[in-house]
């Protein structure tokens, strides 16, 4: 792990100089600025039952749709398709710190831009300064959430961009993908097919893996090990298939 | 060689392959310490192949590579601290400055920070890119960036170093370059290169390697090459007299004398023949003065020089035709 940290401030270093993440950035805050103030509309018309955090964090999902993607696609793909993969896994540094030195960059901007949007809550603080716009609990939890799910979400974006060489095709799958994970287990617990009772095991894995009933959970202040256990298998998993496709596509390239 | 350190390349039977073509077969070959060692073979020899198993990108099927005496295979991160490698097309990033990705190459090959700063000066002075230490690497142009790649290779000053057609692309001032730079490693540095430049080949290199679909089909040194490849020497002469005497003449000076072509005679009576001999000796002076003893008039004689390219077409155009057990192929190395 010696080359770790020279690999990560690289890739941060890098990240931080591309035009394409101030873009990214400014089109992700303009967006969660204009769900926020949808929100605040909704209760300055009507009281409401959540705390406006309840319900903004509730649509993290639109913001992980396109930011990982677009955060993640180049990150290996762009590395194969250069050449420089080759230079870079003959010096001594290993394939498992390249791609955890990619994934450490992309979930370190993904933290920066969540972490950016707290300055939402803080202007409503500062202007209507009525504790009930905001309840630190769900806050708290929220935040936790994100940066917890956000290690799973921004490993399939680095696993996706070690299947191809082509950004627009990693960044496409990561998509699919991560609708697959996140929309795939709401839909899946609604299906009639899987009330049989020779099917209950798969329905309590579905039921396991529903990221929507998580994010319920973290919010109302549960950090269950179980749902946390399964971000970091998630992620870990993620990440071994990354680094075995880098190795793969290096002996049959 | 008296060298106690074990040689800084030795292949033993390489074999790799892949998707059911053998791309490299049963390639042997050493290379002493600090010497400079020319790759050459025609495209998809298995050049590019041989060279990314010898830095351990690519692993081999069978066989050993063994860099300063630590196999590739088993001591991949020892291996790869003694290398430097400049991979076929020099893939940089291009969004870095010049001095920021040697900085990071740098880091990445375990050079300490301090240094570092100092090195990279050097190697920049070394490559003569000083002028654009802070430009963007995306914006220089071919022959800059062909010396970034060289810089980064030098840069940990590694025993050994690869580079695979670290010239190509470039106009013939840059090669110049180039070639300056990597004459001033020689004995310092083991350097194997390949290219298909063969002029470029023939003035760096102390020892040619000719590998051709995936076999090595000859090694040595450029002269050694010459003879053994073509075996023959080449006259050039310009004469006026008695065309029909002449092959009769020439064998009388040396059996294996003859006379290959000729060509119509100009308006003074001259004509252009070539000559061609087994024999190695100097045979001009001989055949200057039979010719001119039986009163033909000469113009010029000259010795044809053969130039790498002569032995590379006939030594890859041989191995076409002998593809199984290469003739001069497993030679021990000088």
């Amino acid at each position: 792990m010696k080359h770790f940290f020279t690999l990560l401030s690289h890739e941060i270093r890098m990240l931080l100089v591309s035009p394409g993440t101030y873009i990214a950035a400014t089109a992700f805050l303009a967006f969660m600025g204009f769900v926020f103030v949808g929100i605040l509309e909704n209760y300055s018309t009507a009281a409401q039952d959540a705390s406006p955090a309840q319900v903004f964090f509730s649509l993290f999902f639109l913001p992980v749709f396109f930011m990982v993607p677009l955060l993640t696609m180049k990150c290996l793909a762009e590395e194969r398709r250069l050449g420089t993969i080759e230079t870079l896994l003959t010096t001594p540094v290993t394939t498992t710190e390249v791609v955890l030195g990619k994934f450490g960059a992309a979930y370190f901007l993904y933290l920066l831009l969540w972490g950016s949007t707290g300055g939402l809550f803080y202007i409503l603080q500062k202007f209507a300064s009525d504790p009930r716009l905001l309840d630190s609990g769900p806050l708290i939890g929220g935040y936790t959430f994100i940066a917890v799910s956000g290690l799973f979400f921004v490993a399939i974006g680095v696993l996706t961009s070690s299947f191809s060489r082509n950004q627009s095709v990693a960044g496409i799958l990561s998509f699919v993908l991560l609708a697959f994970v996140i929309l795939g287990g709401r839909y899946l617990s609604g299906v009639s097919f899987l009330e049989r009772e020779s099917l209950r095991p798969l329905k309590d894995a579905v039921a396991y893996a529903q990221i929507f009933s998580h994010y319920d959970d973290f919010t109302r202040g549960v950090i269950d090990s179980r749902q946390v256990l399964f971000y970091l298998s998630g992620t870990v998993i993620a990440l071994v298939f990354s680094i075995f496709a880098v190795e793969t596509k290096v002996l049959h390239s | 060689m008296s060298d106690p350190l074990p040689p800084a390349i030795e292949v033993s039977h390489l074999v790799k392959s892949y998707g059911g073509i053998t791309a490299v077969s049963d390639i042997s070959f050493t290379v002493a310490r600090g010497e400079i060692i020319g790759f050459l073979g025609p495209n998809g020899a298995g050049k590019s192949t041989t060279m990314r198993i010898l830095t351990g990108y690519l692993p081999a099927t069978s066989g050993s590579v063994k860099i300063c005496g630590m196999s590739v295979a088993t001591q991949p991160d020892e291996v790869k601290r003694r290398i430097g490698y400049m991979p076929e097309n020099n893939p940089l990033p291009e969004d870095m400055r010049v001095s920021e990705y040697l900085y990071f190459r740098g880091r990445l090959k375990e050079i300490s920070r301090r240094n570092l700063g100092p090195r990279i000066d050097e190697v920049l002075e070394l490559s003569d890119l000083k002028r654009v230490r802070h430009k963007i690497i995306g914006q220089l142009s071919k022959g800059f960036r062909q010396r970034v790649g060289i810089a980064e290779a030098i840069l940990a000053e590694p025993p050994v170093i690869i580079m695979d057609e670290p010239t190509i692309g470039l106009d013939p001032h840059q090669i110049l370059i180039v070639r300056d730079l990597i004459a001033s490693l020689r004995g310092r540095m083991t350097v194997i290169i390949s290219s298909h430049i063969l002029p470029e080949i023939e003035q760096t290199c102390d020892r040619v390697i000719i590998i051709n679909q995936g076999r090595v089909v000859a090694q040595g040194t450029p002269a050694d090459l010459r003879h053994e490849i073509l075996g023959h020497s080449r006259y050039q002469l310009q004469a006026a007299g008695d065309a029909a005497a002449l092959p009769a003449l020439l064998a009388t000076i040396e059996p294996t004398l003859t006379l290959t072509a000729q060509t119509d005679p100009d308006a003074a009576g001259f004509r252009t023949l070539s000559l061609s001999t087994e024999r190695d000796g100097e045979l001009g002076e001989a055949i200057l003065n039979t010719l001119l003893a039986k009163n033909y008039r000469v113009r010029a004689l000259t010795r044809e020089q053969p130039t790498l390219e002569d032995v590379f077409l006939a030594a890859t155009r041989r191995s076409w035709d002998v593809v199984s057990a290469p003739r001069n192929g497993n030679k021990p190395a000088a």
